[in-house]
């Protein structure tokens, strides 16, 4: 009875996703299952009409600068952290998580309100600025946990032996949190990559990302392209996932 | 282990200030703009407490978050013991389905959804092909539909903290209730479901206060007139234009979640998911 129970919920997780892929290769223009017909036009409509190559662009270079830079900051950050004392660095721990707390609804009204007196609503520095706030709690939390792991003796030895406090950091510390870091960076793209809630209300019409351009498809004309997308999403998801798993390997073993 | 030496405490401050800047001065301004009405501090208040339809839609977003909870405990927590129990390959397998999800875009999971439960999607047609239903169920587009999705998105985060606190319980002490007689039943009721309650409490406040929030399922699979908070906040930006309106609504789900948040972590060590401790 218990196998039964959790076949069954396994299946309820993963199901709905499997079943985008036989979707984006259909021929019909709309959603009927058993798919009918098999095609790669769908997967052609979404390389070649401008909406959703511009979408997929101007994701891309969203989620990579809001990843560098929430990747900077929340690293240095982590490094910063554990050199307070206890009840200090409790409390800017709180902070840094708090983006992770505060509802997205919130956080994308809140945004919404302050960016469009800045002249940050429509364009693409306002949605690497709330992605990059959005991604720095994943980067300070992998990087702090692979901190409490490392023997900071080491870097007393590099000292000791005559580096410079830079040399330290990038001969000794960088390499030793490195795994913390590259999933940080990870997590960073990715949670810019998928993010919905906070780029409806800010991207405007000049700056559309991906899920919005997914968003607008889904909610209004369900055509088998919003498949064809959410495969090349699946797909992409897998590739960062591999890439970490090869990257937090340590080159030194 | 803590044996940094050197300053670099400052190191924290360039983050500390884009938060500070970008985060927590626009949500402060956001609560403070849900006071800031030339008819009074509290009027915006009044009128969610005075309006049936947005305690409705309050009452309607509690009851919904309450539902997804109890669902996702019952699947949560089979799974979550076959986790702990299971061969080293049998845990791998199950922890690929619950992190697949984990890690797939949340529009490409409920798009899989309106795939799976729409009146000619995957699951209407396979029923009515076995010859079980004449009429295609109402699968998507009201509560069911965002049940559905809704728990499934959440699944993961009650899943793995139930899974923590079963790893760490000494499986001894249900041989012991066994071994004094006690049947499988019992042993399950009165030892090992007590002791792994805490699990299942972080789980469910972390659940129900996520759900409290959110935006995305309901608006995509839900009914268009069975709307919930989130959708609610969004109408009053987008549609209305009362900003007072939805800074009041934002500031009281701020309030709840926190709220929540914080007796989670206090009671249930929630922040303990982190791992910044």
């Amino acid at each position: 009875m218990l196998s039964g129970a959790v076949v069954a919920v396994s299946v309820y997780l993963v199901l709905p996703t499997l079943a985008i892929i036989p979707i984006s290769f259909s021929d019909t223009d709309f959603i009927i299952f058993p798919p009918q017909g098999f095609s790669l036009r769908w997967y052609e409509t979404f390389f070649t009409q401008p909406a959703w190559r511009n979408a997929a662009i101007t994701s891309f270079i969203v989620a990579t600068l809001a990843a560098v830079l929430a990747t900077v900051l929340g690293t240095l950050a982590a490094l910063g952290l554990a050199r307070l004392g206890q009840r200090l660095a409790r409390g800017l721990g709180a902070l840094f998580i708090l983006p992770l707390i505060v509802p997205t609804i919130i956080t994308a009204v809140a945004f919404y309100g302050t960016f469009s007196r800045l002249g940050m609503v429509g364009n693409v520095p306002g949605l690497v600025l709330a992605h990059t706030i959005l991604a720095l709690p994943f980067v300070v939390i992998n990087v702090s946990a692979v901190m409490q792991k490392v023997d900071w003796r080491i870097v007393d030895a590099a000292r000791s032996l005559g580096a410079t406090p830079l040399q330290a950091f990038w001969k000794v510390t960088l390499p030793a949190i490195r795994p913390g870091v590259l999933a940080g960076a990870v997590f960073a793209f990715l949670t810019s990559f998928d993010e919905i809630v906070i780029a409806l209300f800010i991207s405007g019409a000049r700056a559309v990302t991906l899920p919005v351009q997914m968003w607008s498809g889904i909610r209004f004309e369900i055509s088998p392209v919003v498949a064809a997308a959410s495969c090349l999403l699946l797909l992409m998801s897998c590739f960062m996932l591999t890439l970490y798993w090869l990257l937090r390997k340590d080159p030194v073993q | 282990m803590r044996n940094l030496t050197g300053g670099g405490a400052w190191l924290v401050l360039p983050a500390v200030l884009l938060l500070a800047a970008f985060f927590l001065w626009p949500v402060g301004e956001l609560v403070a703009r849900s006071f800031r009405d030339p008819a009074g501090a509290w009027v915006h208040y009044q009128r969610i407490w005075e309006v049936p339809a947005y305690l409705r839609i309050l009452n309607r977003t509690l009851v919904i978050s309450a539902m997804t909870t109890v669902i996702c405990v019952v699947l949560a927590y089979p799974l979550a013991y076959r986790l702990v129990t299971a061969s080293p390959m049998g845990r791998a397998v199950i922890l690929v389905c619950v992190l697949i999800p984990f890690w797939t875009n949340l529009l490409v999971r409920s798009y899989g959804w309106i795939i799976m439960l729409n009146p000619q999607g995957v699951i209407n047609s396979a029923l009515m092909g076995l010859g079980l239903i004449d009429e295609p169920l109402r699968l998507v587009y009201n509560t069911t539909g965002v049940l559905i999705g809704m728990s499934q998105i959440m699944l993961p985060f009650m899943i793995l903290p139930i899974a923590a606190v079963m790893a760490r319980l000494d499986p001894k002490v249900t041989h012991a209730a066994r071994s004094l007689g006690a049947t499988p039943v019992q042993a399950f009721f009165k030892v090992y479901l007590p002791l792994t309650m805490p699990g299942v409490m972080a789980g469910s406040v972390l659940v129900f206060t996520i759900s409290l929030g959110f935006f995305v399922i309901p608006a995509l699979l839900g009914g268009s007139r069975e709307i919930l908070l989130a959708q609610l906040i969004e109408f009053n930006i987008n549609q209305v234009l009362n900003w007072g309106l939805a800074a009041a609504l934002s500031t009281v789900l701020l309030i709840a979640t926190l709220g929540l948040y914080w007796i989670g972590d206090r009671w249930f060590g929630l922040g303990r998911i982190w791992g910044l401790k």
